[in-house]
């Protein structure tokens, strides 16, 4: 189908424009694929996706369009006037009940591995995180950087236009993480459940009250990458986006250290307290 | 069906002189007569099914460009635009979902179509329980409206209606929606649920007990197959929904806590109760259609339908391994990783009994002698559409894939090819092949073709390209989304237009039979690859039929 093959020139096209230096993952204009991938995870489910489930399901759908149209060519009251009566073939019933089960066989053989790898947390990790859902912004706590922590609200249309970032998808503090580390994010929600997707990253994990569940993700590019929130939690529940930074570890370094000083001085930026306040309010007269 | 073809011995009362007015009130108030609360349903479901399509061409128009057009001012989703905020757009989204499952497809299929046919296709005289049946239906208008009066309550502070999905998950539902609303949609739902689960068990009575002699089990139409399937399905399911939203219901009225994590309950507990149910309920969405389609391709085939117990027994497994697969409805939920991976397998399982009646399908028009009457385009579309949709749900089972599509549109695309162009193209074609029988008119072929063409034309610009938006991360239930994702969005919303056309042809071809009421249908328009009973019988069938019981005979002994 059309689709498979504009996805996969998509995906090549898009994996030769990233070659730049900046990088930013984000929806594209007319884009018909998965977004680029920057983990080993992510890789593996654009291969496993591109290469093996597309042209597999373009191949039954293409199969079975073909058969119809043969019958609705071949066997239409014109040109077959009378009408068979078999209702019985063994052998092309255990053909049909054969090859499908092979067909999954098949792609298990991709699928188990990729589901094992995507959900074991590497023994070493050299960064975790905090991340906790509200209605309506996640925030952030760095726990082994001496518990630098944050909120991360949407940045409105003008704010984003200004800053040059995607509205909808740009926050007002992003997440930072250094680049080609094992970074562990563990998820908890303070109201209701709300769901972190970073599409790039092949990550998503819902975040519960009364729970918390760990994901993790190494990025092998330096850049900006967006996610959303992917459990309905509300009116805003398409105003709570994900960015995270992917930076060089020295860059990172200076990035804790600013996060430390400014957390002696007013604990979180002032800007973000402002915004939050209204959020409060509404948790504390829903509870 | 050739392979139960049977010949009714003594027919008949013959005559309509027993019918009372249709202007009698009390006909329809009161009615035990299967054919006409079959009637009923079937209205039923085309008034819910215009509610519930306005609520979806309220979604598309919203989504039509990016910004806040109608559910919000620009920047604001808590500020009231012309049609409310962001939180009356997820009410639309929620009550769409919610009136299309239980208002429309499921009165459609199982109160509509089943309560006509079953008994006229295994030669009984009525339901098993004919007053339980009313009851049965006109719960529905009850719980209908508890659901609409929920909409235009406070929901969550000021802001009407309950907007957490159909799916009603807590906390969302309980601590997040303090208004009356949820508790009048609980309601809704325990009414809709009652009128399900007595309609089942009114269905399984009749049909293990009132086939005409010689109609064994291994003898019966595939729709009484799939009947069969159906209802038990909802009756080992259904309760298990009444159970969570019950538990909602006191966690938020009466203190108790079983979803609360402070007071040891679990909200992830919900969502396997949930989808307990949810996933049988897919199944019996889609099921009675797999039976109208066999009989529709086999009649304009001019064929038998192929491996009859083959197609019987794949929906028997469709519908037991329907059992056991639910979570992969949960795969972010942050299950332990073994247990994703046993619902991978199972999911994936689901595939063969699937493949088994979509290749059973071809083989009966294969040789065939293929008459292109409206009917037959439906089931034609139907194949073709469920197997996009059956295909698109290989991927998603997957959970390692699943986890960048989860919750995203690529999810909305494939459930609404099996249900949007699956189970309503299956309601369309049953629609029209059956229509001559329960009315004695036939409809316009022209009109008829013109409504499939347009609608198949329309719903496939609506949701193919919705899978473009799943795979770039365009989440469910989004009010707003990224300017880049605009493309797609604005051509779904024009196929939505399109399908308007298509639903106005649609009510054009019903005036057209029943005002103009030009083309008597007669007892069997179909010709004689229309096997079933119902075809022996007058068109509209007498009120009362199979006075004296017909008995089944079998050419090929079968």
């Amino acid at each position: 189908m059309r689709r498979w093959q504009s996805a996969g020139i998509a995906g090549l096209m898009t994996s030769l424009a990233s070659v730049g230096a900046a990088f930013a993952d984000q929806p594209v204009d007319k884009g018909l694929g998965l977004q680029p991938p920057v983990t080993t995870v992510m890789k593996d489910i654009v291969v496993f996706h591109d290469w093996i489930l597309m042209p597999i399901i373009t191949a039954i759908s293409i199969f079975v369009a073909a058969l119809l149209l043969y019958c609705v060519v071949r066997f239409n009251k014109k040109a077959n006037p009378v009408a068979d009566k078999f209702t019985h073939n063994t052998a092309i019933e255990v053909v049909w009940t054969l090859i499908p089960v092979l067909i999954l066989v098949f792609i298990s053989i991709f699928s188990f591995p990729l589901l094992y790898k995507a959900d074991q947390v590497p023994a070493k990790v050299d960064l975790t995180i905090k991340v906790t859902g509200h209605q309506w912004y996640w925030s952030y706590e760095y726990p082994d950087q001496n518990g630098i922590s944050f909120d991360a609200n949407m940045l409105p249309a003008e704010d984003a236009a200004a800053a040059g970032k995607p509205y909808l998808l740009a926050t007002d503090n992003a997440v930072v993480v250094p680049v080609n580390k094992n970074v562990r994010l563990q998820l908890t929600a303070s109201d209701v459940i709300h769901g972190y997707l970073v599409p790039a990253f092949g990550i998503q994990l819902d975040a519960t009250p009364g729970r918390l569940h760990e994901m993790w993700f190494n990025a092998d590019k330096v850049g900006t990458y967006y996610g959303q929130c992917t459990q309905i939690c509300g009116v805003k529940h398409a105003y709570m986006p994900i960015e995270v930074k992917v930076v060089t570890q020295p860059e990172f370094d200076a990035w804790v250290a600013s996060q430390q000083s400014a957390d002696a001085g007013t604990g979180t930026p002032t800007q973000v307290a402002t915004t939050n306040t209204p959020n409060t309010a509404a948790l504390a007269q829903t509870n | 069906m050739a392979s139960t073809s049977a010949h009714l011995e003594a027919p008949v009362m013959g005559d309509l002189t027993d019918r009372p007015s249709v202007f009698n009130p009390l006909r329809w108030l009161l009615s035990t007569n299967h054919k006409d609360i079959g009637t009923m349903y079937l209205i039923f479901a085309i008034f819910a099914g215009v509610f519930g399509g306005a609520l979806s061409g309220m979604i598309r128009m919203e989504l039509m460009e990016p910004g806040l057009q109608y559910f919000g001012v620009a920047g604001d989703p808590t500020a009231a635009g012309p049609w409310g905020n962001a939180h009356n757009y997820n009410v639309v989204v929620t009550m769409h979902g919610l009136i299309m499952i239980f208002f429309m497809v499921m009165p459609a299929m199982i109160g509509g179509f089943g309560n006509w046919f079953v008994p006229l296709q295994i030669g009984a005289p009525d339901m098993a329980f004919p007053r339980m049946n009313n009851i049965s239906f006109w719960l529905l208008p009850f719980s209908f409206a508890l659901g609409a009066i929920s909409m235009v309550v406070p929901g969550q502070g000021a802001d009407l209606g309950f907007g957490g999905g159909w799916v009603l998950y807590p906390p969302l539902s309980t601590t997040g929606h303090n208004g009356p609303s949820m508790d009048l949609l609980i309601l809704s739902l325990h009414l809709a649920g009652i009128s399900s689960i007595l309609g089942a068990i009114n269905f399984i009575t009749t049909i293990f007990n009132m086939r005409m002699p010689g109609m064994t089990l291994h003898k019966m139409p595939l729709f009484v197959w799939s009947m069969l399937v159906t209802v038990w399905l909802l009756l080992l399911s259904l309760p298990v929904l009444a159970g969570a939203i019950t538990m909602l219901l006191t966690d938020r009225n009466f203190g108790t806590g079983f979803f609360d994590p402070a007071q040891g309950g679990d909200p992830i507990m919900y969502q396997h109760l949930f989808w307990f149910f949810g996933h049988p309920e897919v199944y019996i969405l889609i099921l009675p259609g797999f039976g109208i389609i066999s009989h529709v391709i086999s009649t304009f085939s001019n064929k038998p339908v192929f491996g009859y117990l083959a197609m019987a027994y794949a929906m028997v497994a469709i519908g037991f391994i329907g059992f056991l697969v639910w979570a992969h409805h949960m795969y972010t939920v942050g299950m332990n990783v073994d247990l994703k991976a046993y619902f991978v397998a199972a999911t994936m399982i689901i595939a063969v009994p699937t493949g088994v009646k979509i290749f059973s399908w071809i083989a009966t028009m294969w040789g065939g002698s293929i008459d292109f009457k409206t009917p037959m385009l439906w089931a034609i579309g139907f194949i073709f559409l469920f197997t996009v949709g059956g295909v698109t749900g290989v991927v998603l089972a997957n959970a390692g894939v699943d986890t960048v599509l989860h919750g995203t549109y690529y999810v909305v695309a494939h459930f609404h090819y099996v249900l949007s162009l699956g189970a309503v193209f299956a309601i369309f074609a049953g629609f029209y092949y059956w229509i001559p029988k329960m009315s004695g008119l036939r409809y316009s072929e022209f009109l008829g073709n013109a409504h499939f063409w347009v609608m198949f034309v329309g719903v496939n610009i609506i949701f193919f390209p919705q899978h473009f938006l799943g795979l770039q991360g365009m989440v469910r239930r989004y009010v707003d989304y990224p300017v880049a994702m605009e493309y797609f969005n604005k051509m779904s919303t024009y196929g939505y237009f399109i399908t308007i056309v298509g639903m106005a042809i649609f009510f054009i071809m019903l005036l057209d039979m029943f005002v103009l009421r030009r083309r008597p249908a007669g007892a069997n328009p179909w010709g004689p690859a229309a096997t079933t009973l119902e075809w022996t019988l007058s068109s509209p069938p007498p009120f009362h039929q199979f006075s004296e019981l017909p008995k089944y005979e079998s050419k090929d002994g079968h």
